[in-house]
Parts: structure tokens; C-alpha cells; sequence
């Protein structure tokens, strides 16, 4: 049961970050999604500190806030300030960061926090999290409900906004021209990118969830020439690594989410070499003028 | 005080080995960070920093002690070949960079976390403080370890040094350097070589998340100085050694405070201090700049009003009062007022009572700014065109900016003319 | 020399563009007839792009102001199409010749609607008229430089519009497709369609355009083809002589002035 729940957590996760990272990198976007990870552990301390506990609710409001903080600064001293975008990503997440560690060390010891868990999460304490009703029933781990609840909002915002975000991130020239507000589309998948990494860090951590963002959609990315199937296919196999890298995490006795990650990258290896593979054999088989 | 003469003798060898860890660690990732920066790789230093990390592992493993000079050179493997991947990956792929950058980081990461926990799972002793390495801990600095990385930051200095020219003139325009025959490819494995580098000398103090920071914000700071690439390194290593010494010293006063994180956060806050303030390219500098504009155009405006008026009957130094001059233009009467007191302690106007009138100076400048409107309608509708009727808003702008130097070419692709195209008068000075 | 139309469809009215207040559009002021196809010639860097731009709204102009059918364009959009460049996207994104004529009819479906089975036939039927109907499930990084630019005329196609602005639509594509595409052009107008195109060769502008404006930095030239496309106005387009304009552009941006006083 605990490995089901374990897996379980991990699925929701890959398939929630997978879905909008789809859009991510086809936007050439992917990094904002590393910003926002790192940038939410001053969010998180300032929560515990003023709310004494680790409920989950100060703590997502904490993460939100900050993780919101570092878009609209990395946005501000980019169009303000014409800093260049890599920069800015840079230079805000790792005072974020670094703001977030200070406190901690500050406040070591009225904080059961450490900053290992931002990085690493806790996805083997999942099963731990229970919900339990007044009347005492036990209705499973709580991580659950809510990631459930998160893939659930961005399936209907992907769902019901999939032309647009189609579109605006194919050609946001033309969407404008149509009448189509490519800031507003903007906006709202930054938000749904804050809400699932937010949501999701506290059980897998932010690196996997950097991962998450990002392997299964370039895998898929690789693997087809349709939008829909490669929202599909990252779906697919953010199941698939969450199942096999459980597996090998037990099998090796060590981090859940680390050996999640390092699958993600193997995945991603196979289908590259493969291409790499069918590539070359092309060019044997039916030479052509060289490109390069 | 007492704290700032003790730390600042140096006198404590603790004290001295870790400020000159951090200052070589800091001077030696902002100097690289600087090209780094200029050609648009800041996220790369940050892919590299987490990419060490098995590396790091895989040495313990391997030789299985704390041994520095082993796991740096297992830091400097894992993280090269981290770069030499996201290359890989984006230039044999339809992959674009930002998500090969992205994938390795993640990857190369979770590799090390992997091993990390494997290692802690076997129970070896020596393995406490592996971590450190993941959030750094400039405080554990020993003597050899600085040995070590002097001779590193020293390599760094003398590359940088010596291949100054290259790295300035491919960051800042790569195909004119391939056509100059110079080695670019070459170039580029020599620069990610020195990334990696820095990215090792400064892991244990700063930590692999934070090492980005140590590498890009410092430049990035500097950017807002200068134009000039020699001094944009020097004050990029400037702000660098700043940042490594305010560190330093904070945690030195303040045991509890963990040495890299405060470098960082000093480093940040130069930098957002130059994003703001920096002259000329800050946002406060700009924002003071429009506001000097407007006051410019709302002074000299208010001058052709008078003027405008003059010439109804060749009068132009006659006393006009507030509602006269609302009347020849649409304009906020708050904004007039203000106006037309500043003008009168620049001497331009004389106040009489309720009433104002141009002085001497006044008269002349008012003038020219008539004078320059006239000359660019004549020039919008003799070169360019447009018909008389529409140059007039065109020239409410350019009257304001055009230079003495502007305005005798202007005159003379005219032909030194004496009427405008609405057949008025350009007035002589 | 400009040359005003009496009914104009398109309306540009005393535009003045800037790009970070460097104005690189002076004063434009011209109109166009129905039923016209009208080339926008010029230099390299004589703005002509941005004039397309700024006619979409995807620039904001620092004055003036345009009106098609005699109506900011925000009224009237559903009747204006557009074909951007053909660089300006990313052809390796994963969709297939359909999914992007298919875009063309987001316009007309709206919010969180789908394209049914109308708007298929629609796109369909449009990738016929150039002459890609067999590529309809190819994926777009799959087809030549000619290929994609008939696929994106095919989309705008789809708008069903009114008026069409085309950026450099004849730039890298093979002489087959130009021929093509100029057919097609001539069809539309035909049927009192309007286009304007953004072009570069002033070979070719004199056969395929009747309406011409010739630009660089501002209104060198605009009007039918035979009375405005001269020896002596192509000689003042592309011959300089704005040396004090570029100059006074420079100042501008150097000295961060606004280019209007509010």
C-alpha cells in the first residue's frame, strides 16, 4: 500500500508538471519553471514561522507568494531594467534561495524545516500525511487530494484553452493579429505552472520537479509531430518513470526522487540515441548533401 | 568595532584562511561569469554547478575519503560533461537549448542524489559533511584546501589573462571572429573548461544551488556600469570580492549565519542597487531623465506661447497674464503656474503682479525653439512630403531635441529660407 | 507624390512609429482603394515590416491613427487577415499542415470553442486552392520554404476576410510557388479582395502590384502603379538623402525624449 501511494504521488506529479512543461518548451520557456522551484523555500519558511505549523494551506500561500514574486521580478528587470532574460532568471532565484537558507539557519531552532527538503522532498513521508475526518475515518493520504485536485484544474485549463495556447505559442504574431491576447495566455500558464510546482515540491522536491517539467515533454517532443499525442505521450510516461523509478529507488535503497530523475534521463538518452541511430542509417542508406 | 579590527587584521588564521578562500573563489567566478554572461549562457553556469554533484559522489565512492583534490576532479568531469551534453543535445536535436539545459541539470542532479543517499545508506563514517557540498560551508576551509584552490583561481587569472582578447571579441560578435580565422570551437571548449573550473573552486563554499549566483550576478551588476569590457571584469571582480568579504565577515560576527548564502544575498543587493541606480542605464536615472524632458518641453512651450503672442503686433516682450496665455494653447493651468515660476527664477521671464513678460535671454530662447519648429515643418514638407497640414505635431516634438549642429545642417540642406510652409516668418537669431 | 483614393479601404493617417523612441516611421499618410493588390517597396530598414505591424496592432504607433472600412481595426478584425513571416515561427513546432490552416478559423469559432467540421472543410478546401491539399497531414518541419509560405497564404485564406497583409510572402520560395501565389492573388482581387504585400524586388513590383508604396522611413511615394512607380521616386526611395533623420532618431533615443509631449 505505501509503495502504491508513493507511486501514485509521484504519477500526479509527472503527469501535472509534464502536461503544462509541453508548453513550456515548445515556448522556449523551460527555465522559468527551475526559477520557480528554487524560488519558494524563503516563501515556505516565512510560513512556518508565522504559522508554527506545517499545515498545508500557509504553506502553499508562502511558496504562491514567493514563487509569484520571482516571475514578476525576473519580468520587471527584464522589460524595466532590459536585463537579459537568462540573467534575470539567474540572478532572482538564487537570492530567493538564498534569503530562504539564511532563515533557516537563523531560525534553526524553532524550525523543524530543513533546506535539504525544498531540494529533495519528502515523498517517502506521503503515505505518512493521512486525512483523517472528525469522525476519525481515514481517507488516505492527503498529498493525494490535493495533487489529484491540481491535475485536475490543468487538464480543464489545457483543455478548454488548448487552441489558444496552441497558437500563441506557435505563432504570437498571428494570435495577436486574430485578436487573441498572448500576455493574458502568458499569464494564466505562468499561474498554472506556479500552482503545480507549488503544489508539488513539498512531496518530490524541486529538482524533480525541474525534471518532471522538462524530461517527459522533450522526450515526447522527440518522439512525435503532434501536439496531442505528445501531451500523450508525456502522460504516458510520466506514469512510467514514476512506476520504474519507485522500483529501482527500492532496489537500490536510495532517494525516491532522485532515481525518478535519473529514469527521466534515461528515458530521454533511449529515444535520442535511437534517433541518433535511425539518423546516421538514413544517411548511409540514402545519402543526401550534407546540411551542415 | 571591535569585530571589524579583529576580522580585518587578518590576525586569526581561521579568519584569514577563509576570507582569502572567498575572495579567490568569488574574483576567479565573476571574472569567467563576465563572458558567461555576455554570451548569454547565464543558465549554463547554473546547469554545471548541479552537474558536479555526482561527480563529487562518484569520487567518494571511489576512493573512499574526503579527499578535495579527488572530488575535484570528479566535480570537474561530471561537469564538463554536462555542458558537452546540453551542446549536444541542442545543436543534434530539434531540442532547443533552454530545455537541454533544463534536462541535464535535473538529470545530472538526481544522478547525484541518488548516490548521495546510496552512500549515507552504506553507512560510511567519513560521509558526514558530503552534503556540504550541495549547500556549501565556506567556514570548513583548511590550509590545504586553500593550496588548492589558489592554484586553481591563479590557472583561471592567467587563462582569462591571456586569451582576454578572443573571449571579448567572440561574446561580442561570433561570426566576425570565425571569419577572422579565429578558433572558435576551440574558444568555446576553453571557456566551458574555465566554467567548470570555477563552478568546482567555488562549490564548497557556496554550495551547487547558490554557484550560479557567484557566477552571474557580479557581471551582471557590472553591466550597468560600463560599456567597456575590461572594466565591466574588473568591476564584476570587484563586486565579487566585495560580496566574499561582506560574507565573510557576517558570519564571522554572527556565527549562526552561514557564510555563502550571505555572499549571495550581497551580491544580489549590489546588483539590484545597479539595476536601479545605476547612471544612466538604472531605472531611476531614466525615470529622472523623462522627467527632466517634460520639464524641458513644458519650459520651452511655454516660451513660444509668448512668443506666438508677440507676434500679433511685434510686440514680444509685452506683459501677458494667465488667461491670454491659456488661450493660445490647450494647457494645464497647475502646470502653467509652475511653470512659469520656474522660468522666472531662471531669468527668462519677469514677473509684473499677476502679469509675466520674456527677458532678454527669454526672448532669444523662445525664438530658437519657434525657430526649430519652423525649420523641421519645412523640412518634413520640402524632403519628405507630408503634406503642410500635417507636419505641425511632428515638429512640436523635434523642436525640443534638435542640437546647434542639427539645426545648421538642417538650415543649409534648406537653403538658408526665410518662410515656413505655412508662410510665416522663421525668426533669426 | 501621393496619390489619395476617393472610397479608401485602408486609411493610414499621419503615423509616426518608434522602437524604444528612435522613430523609425515618419508622419505615413496614405490610402488605399478596394479591390487593389498594393506592394510596400523600400530599402532594406525602411520600416516596411513595421508599417504591417503597426496597420495589425501589434505596434503600438506613437500618433496617428488607422482606420479599415472606415474603422479602428479592434471593430473590425474578423474581416483583416494576416500571413506574418515565414521566420517568425518555429517550424519545428508539432502540429501538421491542417492544425495551422485550421488557425485561421480560431477567429471566427472564439473561446473555448472548438473548429468543427465546417471550419475542416473550410481549411481543406483553401489548402486545395494552393495546391497543397495532398500535404494536409504532413507535419510542418517536413515541407520546403515555398511549401510553408503556401500553407501560411492558406491559413490566412481560411480568415475568409476582407483584407490581407502579407509580409515578404515571395522571400526564399521557388519561382513555381511565386507564380502561384501571384495567381492566387490576382483571383482575390479579382473578387474584390483586397492585399497588401510586403516586397523587396523592384523587378518584379511593377508587373504584380497596381497600387504602390514606396517607403523608406517615411512616405517617399504612393498611388497606382503607372503613375508613382517612377525612375525619379525609386531613385528618392532608395538614394539616401536621410541622413538629418536618422541623425534626429539618434538624438532621440540618446536623449530617452518621448515622441509625443504626453
Amino acid at each position: 500500500m505505501i509503495a502504491f501511494w508513493i507511486i501514485l504521488t509521484g504519477a500526479l506529479v509527472a503527469v501535472t508538471c509534464g502536461l503544462l512543461g509541453c508548453f513550456l518548451i515548445l515556448r522556449k520557456m523551460s527555465m522559468v519553471g527551475d526559477a520557480i522551484s528554487h524560488a519558494v523555500l524563503p516563501g515556505i519558511v516565512i510560513a512556518f514561522l508565522l504559522s508554527g505549523s506545517r499545515e498545508t494551506l500557509p504553506m502553499l500561500l508562502g511558496a504562491g507568494a514567493t514563487g509569484l514574486l520571482a516571475t514578476f521580478l525576473i519580468e520587471y528587470f527584464h522589460r524595466r531594467a532590459n536585463l537579459q532574460t537568462d540573467a534575470a532568471i539567474g540572478v532572482t532565484f538564487t537570492f530567493l534561495f538564498a534569503i530562504g537558507i539564511i532563515l533557516i539557519s537563523v531560525f534553526a531552532g524553532k524550525i523543524d524545516l530543513d533546506q535539504d527538503c525544498v531540494l529533495y522532498g519528502e515523498i517517502a513521508y506521503v503515505p505518512i500525511d493521512l486525512w483523517v475526518t472528525p469522525g476519525g475515518t481515514i481517507l488516505g493520504p492527503r498529498p493525494i487530494y490535493i495533487l489529484s485536485a491540481v491535475l485536475l484544474i490543468v487538464i480543464l485549463f489545457i483543455k478548454f484553452g488548448y487552441k489558444e495556447l496552441k497558437l500563441t505559442s506557435f505563432d504570437p504574431a498571428f494570435a495577436s493579429a486574430l485578436g487573441i491576447s498572448t500576455a493574458l495566455w502568458h499569464y494564466l500558464l505562468m499561474a498554472a505552472v506556479s500552482l503545480t510546482t507549488v503544489s508539488s515540491f513539498e512531496s518530490v522536491g524541486a529538482i524533480l520537479v525541474i525534471a518532471f517539467l522538462i524530461g517527459p515533454p522533450a522526450t515526447a517532443y522527440l518522439m512525435t509531430h503532434d501536439l496531442k499525442q505528445m501531451l500523450a505521450i508525456t502522460a504516458a510516461l510520466g506514469i512510467v518513470i514514476s512506476v520504474v523509478g519507485y522500483w529501482m529507488a527500492y532496489w537500490l535503497n536510495a532517494s525516491i526522487a532522485g532515481c525518478m530523475a535519473v529514469i527521466t534521463g534515461l528515458c530521454f538518452a533511449t529515444v535520442f540515441v535511437y534517433q541518433r541511430i535511425r539518423v546516421t542509417h538514413k544517411r548511409l542508406t540514402h545519402p543526401e548533401p550534407a546540411t551542415d | 568595532m571591535q569585530h571589524f579590527i579583529d576580522f580585518f587584521s587578518f590576525t586569526d588564521p581561521n579568519v584569514r584562511y577563509v576570507v582569502l578562500g572567498n575572495v579567490l573563489l568569488s574574483a576567479s567566478a565573476a571574472m569567467v561569469g563576465v563572458f558567461i554572461l555576455l554570451q548569454k549562457k547565464a543558465l549554463v553556469g547554473d546547469a554545471v554547478s548541479h552537474a558536479v554533484l555526482p561527480g563529487i559522489c562518484a569520487a567518494f565512492l571511489f576512493s573512499g575519503s574526503k579527499n578535495t583534490a579527488f572530488m575535484l576532479v570528479g566535480a570537474f568531469i561530471t561537469g564538463w560533461l554536462a555542458l558537452i551534453t546540453i551542446d549536444y543535445i541542442a545543436t543534434k536535436s530539434k531540442l532547443k537549448k533552454d530545455a537541454a539545459i533544463g534536462l541535464v541539470l535535473s538529470v545530472f542532479f538526481g544522478a547525484g542524489m541518488v548516490m548521495m543517499t546510496y552512500i549515507q545508506q552504506s553507512g560510511n563514517a567519513a560521509q558526514s559533511g558530503l552534503d556540504h557540498f550541495i549547500f556549501g560551508k565556506a567556514a570548513t576551509l583548511i590550509g590545504t584546501d586553500l593550496v588548492i584552490f589558489s592554484v586553481l583561481a591563479a590557472v583561471l587569472l592567467v587563462a582569462v589573462g591571456l586569451f582576454f582578447k578572443a573571449f571579448a571579441l567572440v561574446a561580442f560578435d561570433r561570426p566576425y571572429a570565425e571569419a577572422l580565422g579565429y578558433p572558435v570551437r576551440k574558444l568555446d571548449l576553453l571557456l566551458t573548461s574555465l566554467t567548470v573550473l570555477a563552478v568546482v573552486t567555488g562549490i564548497t563554499a557556496v554550495g551547487v544551488v547558490l554557484m550560479a549566483a557567484m557566477l552571474v550576478t557580479p557581471g551582471a551588476a557590472a553591466r550597468y556600469w560600463t560599456d567597456n569590457i575590461r572594466r565591466m571584469v574588473a568591476i564584476a571582480v570587484a563586486f565579487g570580492v566585495f560580496a566574499g568579504l561582506a560574507g565573510a565577515y557576517i558570519s564571522y560576527t554572527a556565527p549562526a549565519m552561514p557564510t555563502g548564502p550571505w555572499m549571495v544575498v550581497v551580491s544580489s543587493i549590489i546588483a539590484f542597487v545597479s539595476f536601479f541606480f545605476a547612471p544612466k542605464k538604472g531605472i531611476v536615472p531614466k525615470l529622472y531623465t523623462q522627467r527632466k524632458n517634460q520639464r524641458i518641453i513644458a519650459e520651452e512651450n511655454t516660451l513660444k506661447m509668448f512668443y506666438h503672442l508677440g507676434e500679433r503686433n511685434s510686440h514680444f516682450k509685452g506683459k501677458r497674464d494667465l488667461s491670454e496665455l491659456i488661450h493660445t494653447r490647450q494647457v494645464n493651468e497647475t502646470l502653467l503656474k509652475t511653470t512659469l515660476r520656474r522660468l522666472a527664477t531662471k531669468q527668462l521671464l519677469i514677473a509684473h503682479g499677476q502679469q509675466w513678460a520674456l527677458t532678454d535671454v527669454g526672448y532669444q530662447k523662445a525664438a530658437r525653439v519657434v525657430r526649430l519648429h519652423r525649420l523641421w515643418e519645412l523640412y518634413l514638407t520640402q524632403y519628405m512630403d507630408i503634406a503642410a497640414d500635417h507636419v505641425h505635431d511632428d515638429a512640436e516634438t523635434i523642436e525640443h531635441i534638435l542640437t546647434p549642429e542639427l539645426e545648421r545642417e538642417l538650415e543649409h540642406q534648406l537653403g538658408y529660407p526665410k518662410k515656413d510652409p505655412h508662410n510665416t516668418e522663421i525668426p533669426k537669431i | 507624390m501621393i496619390i489619395h483614393t476617393q472610397e479608401p479601404i485602408l486609411e493610414v493617417h499621419d503615423l509616426t512609429v518608434s522602437y524604444s523612441r528612435k522613430p523609425v516611421l515618419w508622419g505615413i499618410d496614405f490610402t488605399l482603394p478596394s479591390g487593389s493588390i498594393a506592394g510596400i517597396v523600400g530599402p532594406n530598414g525602411a520600416g516596411k515590416s513595421t508599417l504591417l505591424k503597426t496597420i495589425m496592432g501589434l505596434i503600438p504607433p506613437s500618433s496617428g491613427f488607422i482606420k479599415l472600412f472606415g474603422r479602428p481595426l479592434e471593430e473590425i478584425r474578423q474581416r483583416v487577415s494576416y500571413v506574418p513571416q515565414r521566420e517568425s515561427v518555429d517550424w519545428d513546432f508539432p502540429v501538421s499542415v491542417l492544425d495551422v490552416v485550421l488557425m485561421g478559423r480560431y477567429g471566427k469559432v472564439g473561446l473555448l470553442r472548438n473548429t468543427g467540421a465546417r471550419d475542416r472543410s473550410i481549411a481543406l478546401e483553401c489548402l486545395d486552392k494552393v495546391g497543397m491539399s495532398a500535404f494536409a497531414k504532413r507535419q510542418i518541419s517536413q515541407l520546403s520554404g515555398g511549401q510553408q509560405q503556401r500553407v501560411f497564404l492558406a491559413r490566412a485564406l481560411a480568415q475568409e476576410a476582407d483584407i490581407y497583409f502579407m509580409d515578404e510572402p515571395f522571400a526564399g520560395v521557388d519561382a513555381a510557388t511565386e507564380q502561384a501565389i501571384i495567381g492566387l492573388l490576382r483571383e482575390m482581387a479579382a473578387a474584390d479582395k483586397t492585399i497588401v504585400v510586403v516586397h523587396h524586388d523592384l523587378q518584379s513590383a511593377r508587373s504584380y502590384f497596381d497600387w504602390i508604396i514606396l517607403l523608406n522611413m517615411h512616405l517617399v511615394a504612393a498611388g497606382p502603379t503607372e503613375q508613382v512607380f517612377t525612375e525619379e521616386m525609386v531613385q528618392q526611395a532608395y538614394g539616401g538623402r536621410l541622413n538629418l533623420l536618422s541623425q534626429v532618431g539618434d538624438v532621440m533615443e540618446k536623449r530617452a525624449f518621448p515622441s509625443r509631449e504626453n
